[in-house]
């Protein structure tokens, strides 16, 4: 399970990394979507899968899942939801000031200020 | 009081859920965000006189016990920390409050002033890593809003760099702390620390140091991360700047601090060598910078590379003298940077330029802008008595007596090439013939010139009083160079 999870987050990295070199502002916020979700995913993997049951009171097992990660990732989920409406936002916004969705006309020089 | 060190936290957040509601009026955003600054920067000061007497304060948030609930922990370090970023943000609201101009202070300015307020207070403050992750979102989030306030051109290109670069950065802190986690299974860092030891040292380790490096260096803008501040931190107004660049890049040197001296030195032939390299080219570039440019934001914004170089070359070296230089040097570089960027922002607003070329002749019609600058650069330089002597001299001496021979050098030439290009700005903006500027009379300069004044006293005062803050910078490095003792703090129970 681990090994596949790993390939998955693998695949989410590659993805994210492709998207986010590109030019075009939107596929590049994707990216930054795909990368979260693959760290999530990264974090989830990293606390052990079905390692025993639910870590409630009142459950008799020999083991317990670890719920830290699960706090982690709630809290992570809620972050990088958050920057994304944000970076949409101002992607938007630019795009209305600048005229451009393309990264490469967004280059800081003097005559472009 | 054992809540004592939840205030400086507190109080901005409490502060910035009200100002919202009070967008519509001005007078009373300006009033309170002012009450609510002196107030952070008297509860950080009971902190910090606590602190030095009674030793480290932690808090477990929710009563849940040490390793397994989050801490906040309050050594003399981070209580220091913190007192001089409320200082900063008081000044800089006080400088704020005359010339970010009412669209932007109708725009939530004040209430996302006192988020990053929370932001960096808690980055310095939280015993836990992945609430260390949190409090950098909570400032994140803040300089998204703060870089982009204004909605000019150059501020939205400059933005949207900034939040892809600190998206990335965050992705890659959370992958840090999930291979931590699996490694050490605690986030507590005082637990992580004890665990670390226990284990002995596995490769992986290094691997995650080198991860978590690459994670605050970002934060930070040490060498081959460094790519974006120049660029990004030109963009914004001088008041969000000068919160930026003392503050931000500040609590990236801090994490990288905090986690190289209490977890990550075991493997120091590599982890700190390689910070050792990295320091000596960040020196470098940051003086290539400051020289080549003739806009005095940018000669300040590449003052902010060098300093974060000097202070990582100190951490490199890692021993007691060094780490007392970093910590004296850490504070001293925030106050003056502030001061700086504060000082530079008056010149602006008079000439309504920031090309150096084009100024000249300051000195004629403000003779005390000029003098308290000049008093701003020698500090910057680290000319004795002023402050930033003693933190380069034991970082120095520290590198020499540890056998960092290049490194020692490169900081002491840092200093001659700071000096440079701050006299720079002195000799070109302040000496020369006198112009005339359109529109300087309209100039509020001499309310602009007493937030900027404040920092260049409390700097001057940090110099010449180094002997009386000696005792408390050699209590905030104890616990840098004995784990043990942070350690104890928050595991007593």
């Amino acid at each position: 399970m681990e090994i596949l999870m790993s390939i998955v987050i693998g695949a989410l990295f590659a993805s994210s990394v492709y998207l986010m070199l590109s030019k075009s502002l939107l596929r590049i916020i994707i990216g930054t979507g795909l990368l979260s979700h693959g760290a999530h995913l990264l974090i989830i993997t990293m606390g052990g899968l079905k390692r025993g049951a639910a870590p409630l009171l009142g459950e008799k097992a020999a083991s317990y899942v670890d719920p830290l990660p699960q706090a982690l990732i709630l809290t992570a989920i809620v972050i990088s939801f958050g920057v994304t409406a944000l970076f949409l936002v101002l992607a938007y916004r630019a795009y209305q000031e600048l005229g451009t969705d393309n990264m490469d006309e967004m280059r800081g020089n003097e005559a472009n200020d | 009081m054992i809540n004592l060190l939840v205030l400086p936290l507190l109080i901005p957040l409490l502060t910035a859920a009200l100002l919202i509601f009070l967008a519509k009026s001005l007078k009373a955003q300006r009033i309170l965000s002012v009450i609510s600054a002196i107030g952070t920067l008297t509860a950080s000061i009971i902190l910090l006189l606590t602190v030095k007497k009674n030793g480290i304060q932690t808090v477990n948030v929710g009563s849940w016990d040490a390793p397994f609930g989050i801490t906040l922990v309050s050594d003399t370090l981070s209580a220091l920390l913190v007192t001089t970023s409320s200082l900063i943000t008081l000044c800089v609201i006080l400088y704020s409050i005359r010339s970010i101009g009412t669209a932007r202070e109708r725009f939530y300015y004040y209430p996302v002033v006192q988020f990053l307020l929370v932001g960096v207070n808690g980055a310095f403050t939280t015993g836990d890593i992945f609430n260390l992750f949190v409090f950098f979102e909570v400032m994140l989030m803040s300089s998204y809003v703060l870089i982009v306030i204004g909605g000019t051109r150059i501020q939205l290109r400059e933005s949207i760099k900034y939040i892809l670069v600190n998206v990335i950065s965050s992705a890659l802190f959370v992958i840090a702390v999930a291979m931590l986690y699996s490694v050490v299974g605690s986030l507590n860092m005082a637990d992580i620390s004890q665990r670390i030891a226990e284990i002995g040292h596995l490769p992986i380790l290094t691997v995650i140091a080198v991860l978590f490096l690459i994670v605050f260096g970002l934060k930070g803008a040490i060498f081959p991360l460094y790519f974006w501040l120049p660029g990004s931190y030109y963009a914004p107004p001088v008041p969000i700047l000068a919160l930026f660049g003392s503050l931000l890049t500040k609590v990236g040197v801090y994490s990288i601090l905090r986690s190289y001296s209490l977890f990550f030195y075991h493997d120091q032939a590599f982890t700190h060598e390689l910070l050792g390299i990295l320091a000596i080219i960040t020196i470098i570039v940051g003086c290539i910078g400051a020289i080549a440019y003739w806009d005095v934001k940018k000669i300040v914004i590449y003052n902010i590379i060098i300093a974060v170089g000097v202070l990582v070359f100190g951490i490199s070296v890692a021993t007691e003298e060094t780490y007392k230089g970093t910590v004296f040097y850490t504070i001293h570089d925030m106050i003056v940077k502030a001061a700086l960027f504060l000082l530079i922002g008056v010149m602006i607003k008079i000439t309504g330029t920031s090309d150096l070329r084009k100024m000249g002749g300051l000195m004629k019609k403000y003779p005390l802008l000029g003098w308290t600058f000049l008093v701003a650069s020698f500090a910057l330089a680290g000319i004795p008595p002023l402050s930033g002597f003693v933190g380069k001299l034991l970082i120095v001496r520290g590198g020499l007596a540890e056998g960092e021979y290049v490194g020692s050098l490169v900081v002491l030439l840092s200093s001659l090439v700071v000096l440079y290009s701050v006299i720079k700005i002195f000799m070109n903006g302040f000496w020369r013939a006198p112009k005339d500027y359109p529109g300087e009379e309209n100039q509020p300069v001499m309310s602009l010139w007493v937030p900027g004044a404040i920092l260049v006293l409390a700097s001057a005062f940090y110099g010449v009083g180094a002997e009386l803050m000696y005792p408390i910078i050699s209590q905030a490095t104890d616990a840098l160079v004995h784990p043990a003792i942070y350690i104890d703090a928050v595991l007593k129970e």
